[in-house]
């Protein structure tokens, strides 16, 4: 099927190549603005701008911009508040920027011709080991020593304990890589699928006569997958921003009991 | 056996990860579905444990998706 579609020119890879724009070394580095730059870039301003503006009347009654923004906000505090409780929210803003940021770059991912930032997982990854090395700093700061008591459950039976010590390190450590791959995977695995379904239908058309009457099915198809697209993308920022939410309060509360 | 074939076929294997992810996204929403006609009135509340059980799941179907790719084009 794949070799059948390169020959036709489509390749459902292709949208995840990275193409530099200006070109930039320094030594040995490659700091060249590339597309993958550009639409983090447009991200940034895009959501800065949305965010600005749609604060600037604070109107008591709020316009339809206005109400966005708050609903955004709203629905992040009362996330942060549920999971870490209200000292949480002294971390809100970094939470709020990491959903928003991430938020943009998968929904501007589903503009067709774009690039999908999140869909590289160094970017992904680079973004987990803020929230990582962050909730390190956070727990040794608050807990001293202490923090190191999140890897011993309470209520473990004692000959049990060496077991579940080593479980649970190795699931801590492993939060960065699962958080950033569950990120990384959907927005791969979704805007493959789309490409592939879509070179089908194309394909389908393209056979004409009884085939092109065939390809309305997967066009119908291929219309509902891209919604489901859409809140994944919405989806998947919100769960980034929720398991960020949970290892924050490891870290602030050892063995998660803030009630 | 050839390294290429070889490669194929674990690539087909990790696929199976699937088998988990529909397993999962299944109960889920199975049970999302019974508790919410038995006690109606808390299902709303619901709804965005029901969204991130299912994200959750899902993601864990697509590291095999990752798995396959790894065998595919870095190994």
């Amino acid at each position: 099927m794949r070799f059948e579609m390169l020959a036709s020119g489509i390749d459902p890879m292709h949208q995840f190549k990275i193409e530099t724009l200006v070109p930039l070394h320094v030594g040995t580095l490659d700091l060249s603005f590339t597309n993958s730059s550009l639409w983090m870039a447009i991200a940034v301003i895009g959501a800065s701008l949305f965010l600005t503006l749609a604060m600037g009347g604070r109107r008591m009654v709020p316009s339809r911009m206005q109400s966005l923004a708050e609903l955004s906000y709203e629905f992040i505090a009362g996330m942060v508040r549920s999971t870490i409780g209200t000292e949480g929210m002294q971390y809100f803003p970094f939470v709020f920027t990491l959903f928003i940021f991430v938020l943009f770059c998968n929904v501007l991912g589903m503009i067709p011709g774009s690039f999908t930032v999140t869909s590289h997982i160094i970017v992904t990854f680079a973004l987990a080991m803020m929230v990582f090395i962050g909730v390190l700093l956070i727990g040794f700061a608050r807990h001293g020593i202490g923090f190191l008591g999140l890897f011993v459950p309470a209520g473990v039976p004692v000959f049990l304990l060496p077991l579940i010590v080593v479980i649970e390190i190795i699931s801590f450590l492993s939060r960065p890589i699962s958080l950033s791959v569950r990120l990384f995977a959907n927005m791969l695995a979704g805007h493959t699928m789309l490409k592939v379904f879509g070179g089908f239908v194309v394909m389908l058309f393209g056979a004409g006569g009884a085939l092109s009457v065939v390809g309305i099915a997967p066009l119908l198809a291929i219309t509902a997958v891209t919604a489901l697209e859409f809140l994944i993308a919405f989806l998947q920022a919100y769960v980034f921003a929720v398991l960020t939410c949970i290892y924050l309060n490891d870290a602030i509360h050892l063995h998660g009991d803030h009630h | 056996m050839e390294a290429e074939a070889a490669k194929f076929i674990g690539a087909g294997l990790a696929c199976f990860a699937l088998l988990g992810a529909g397993v999962g996204i299944g109960n889920i929403f199975g049970n999302y579905l019974a508790g919410a006609l038995r006690n109606p009135g808390a299902a709303a509340s619901q709804s965005g444990n029901l969204l991130l059980g299912f994200a959750l799941c899902e993601a864990t179907g697509l590291f095999g998706l990752v798995v396959a790719l790894i065998m595919l084009f870095a190994l």
